[in-house]
């Protein structure tokens, strides 16, 4: 194990921290009643949390494959919050509303 | 190895992945005018990926040092995935035509070859790594393809909502990636396989970080396959999406996601197959009866698909909680018979149109088929029938085949149970064929397309009793393809 265990920031805060980012995270999808741009940054929490939970690991167990991970992550995000904000677009232009409390138009 | 060895093993996807790009080039300069020849092309292009399949694509090696596998299994599954998106794409064309506010670009089949590409990478995944990144390229292909009709509000929702949840989902299964990374040291499935192997998994003194893991991976991946408890998505999608898109959705993606949940379950994780095997009934008993529950008050006819995907979905993971070379091989029967009765009745809804060529979607409007177009009629029966699992039609034969290995795996409770409920899915499919049988005519529908027809009249064959034709042969296929695994 690395130096900063023994009484500095060691792997389970770090764990923690991530554990912490990741529900709320999933809460802001869940309980968020604004509209959907609050959405695509609940999802980039997500993301965050997995990564510093990537690169802790990568540290603690001083093998690389947990940051090449957290790289491929980083360009996935990138490319997914892309498509995310086009559709956001043509559901607006759509509705003329990005409100997650406008009825949806399908039912069952 | 050499480097041209390992390029040899990937070659359906290299196959896909220089079209796709080729294409794109192609539909940027061409425009819409492009769209037909853009369209055959990729029918092409997977095929060409069909033949590259025949090479060491299947031989059954490892690329890129145990990156990516070249097995039996990928090969089988990739086989169902390339036939469900040529449907997609060929399906197309007259929709789009047809339907007012619509128009079909040649990104559809760029879109649809890079989701088959991505497919491809997840069912030959050795790793995680290659997992998450096949998984995200087919998922990121399928959110563009559910909000393709941009000018409609409802397609603008579907491929909202598909993408929020599909987004959530990887979030939850690379969670479930980054613990297992961290306590087992590897994304490698079988050094993943190893530390399971190796970690106590019960008892007080249980390794937690792996259990947690475990329990990530599965969530993430029962949103992929859309099992309850993380189905919701599903109905909306699926009714939102244009119908050739929906076909597609039903069809090739749910292949390749049930193919990956096999191999992360027997490769990576098959040691803590007690720990994952009740999740796995769980889903798979709750997707059952949920499908066959929810679908009864639907309307709308693709609504009423999708929760007919739920039901199927969890027959086929009561063969992987069995967790055998049977059990396996009996998921991969059950999801090729699925894929031919799924995209069959997706044919017969696109005919569903009124003298407009505007597509209809009530169940209503099916009313007295029988009498207006019979042949029709009787290929939705068919296809009903055999969703329902009702001998002497093929999809019989796919229950049988996943009850059987549940109860040569000794999982009587679980074959006794999805038995039961069975029943209760067949009511919702019995009462389409009542509708369009016993009601009277309420209108007609506009003319069918020459190509739809034949594919409907080449699902209808295969999943008829003529279908039992092809067991010997498919069940020679799929366990090979499921010893690869083991």
């Amino acid at each position: 194990m690395n130096a900063a265990m023994s009484g500095g920031v060691g792997l389970v805060h770090y764990l923690v921290v991530a554990a912490i980012l990741f529900t709320m995270g999933v809460l802001g999808i869940f309980l968020n009643r604004k509209n959907i741009i609050v959405i695509l940054m609940a999802i980039e929490l997500i993301l965050l949390a997995v990564n510093i939970n990537l690169v802790a690991f990568s540290a603690a167990l001083q093998d690389l494959v947990g940051q090449v991970f957290a790289m491929f992550v980083l360009t996935v995000a990138a490319g997914e919050a892309a498509i995310g904000l086009a559709i956001l677009v043509i559901f607006f232009r759509g509705r003329g509303s990005i409100s997650v409390d406008d009825p949806s138009r399908m039912k069952g | 190895m050499d480097y041209a060895a390992n390029l040899a093993m990937t070659l359906p996807e290299l196959v896909l992945a220089v079209g796709a790009i080729a294409l794109m080039l192609v539909a940027a300069w061409g425009g819409p005018a492009s769209t037909k020849a853009v369209s055959w092309v990729s029918v092409a292009v997977l095929g060409g990926a069909l033949i590259a399949l025949t090479g060491p694509a299947s031989a059954g090696g490892d690329a890129f040092y145990g990156l990516y596998r070249a097995d039996a299994f990928a090969a089988f599954a990739k086989v169902l995935i390339y036939i469900g998106a040529a449907v997609a794409i060929l399906m197309a064309p007259d929709f789009f035509r047809r339907t007012a506010g619509a128009d079909l670009r040649p990104e559809y089949p760029v879109l649809i070859l890079l989701s088959a590409c991505g497919m491809g990478m997840m069912v030959s995944a050795g790793d995680l790594l290659t997992l998450y990144v096949g998984l995200e390229l087919q998922s990121l292909a399928a959110y563009v393809l559910a909000s393709f009709m941009r000018q409609d509000t409802r397609s603008a929702e579907a491929g909202l909502k598909y993408f929020v949840l599909g987004a959530l989902a990887s979030g939850i299964l690379l969670y479930g990636i980054s613990l297992v990374y961290g306590f087992t040291g590897s994304t490698m499935f079988d050094e993943i396989a190893g530390a399971y192997a190796a970690a106590p998994l019960t008892g007080s003194g249980r390794s937690l970080g792996l259990l947690f893991g475990l329990v990530f991976v599965f969530a993430g991946l029962a949103f992929k396959i859309s099992a309850v408890p993380f189905h919701m998505w599903t109905p909306d999608v699926y009714e939102g999406a244009p119908t050739p898109v929906t076909a597609f959705f039903a069809s090739a993606p749910k292949v390749a996601a049930i193919a990956l949940a096999v191999r992360v379950a027997i490769e990576a994780m098959g040691p803590a197959e007690v720990q994952w095997r009740q999740i796995v009934i769980f889903a798979s008993l709750a997707s059952i009866l949920l499908g066959a529950v929810a679908a009864i008050g639907q309307q709308n006819v693709k609504r009423l698909l999708a929760y007919s995907s739920i039901n199927n979905v969890g027959f086929a993971l009561i063969g992987l909680a069995a967790g055998t070379p049977e059990g396996v091989a009996s998921v991969m029967t059950y999801m090729t018979i699925y894929l031919a009765m799924t995209l069959g009745s997706f044919l017969v809804v696109l005919q569903m149109r009124d003298a407009d060529g505007q597509p209809i979607e009530t169940i209503d409007s099916l009313a007295g088929l029988s009498r207006t177009r019979p042949g029709l009629a009787a290929a939705l029966a068919i296809f009903m029938f055999s969703l329902a699992g009702i001998p002497p039609l093929f999809g019989f034969y796919a229950k049988f085949a996943v009850f059987y290995a549940a109860v040569q795996a000794g999982l009587f409770p679980l074959a006794v149970v999805g038995v039961v409920f069975s029943v209760i899915g067949a009511y919702y499919y019995l009462r389409l064929v009542k509708t369009m049988y016993f009601d009277e005519p309420t209108g007609t529908f506009g003319a069918g397309d020459k190509l739809e027809g034949g594919l409907i009249a080449v699902a209808a064959v295969f999943v008829s009793p003529l279908g039992y034709l092809a067991i010997p042969a498919l069940s020679a296929w799929t366990l090979a393809a499921a010893n690869s695994l083991f």
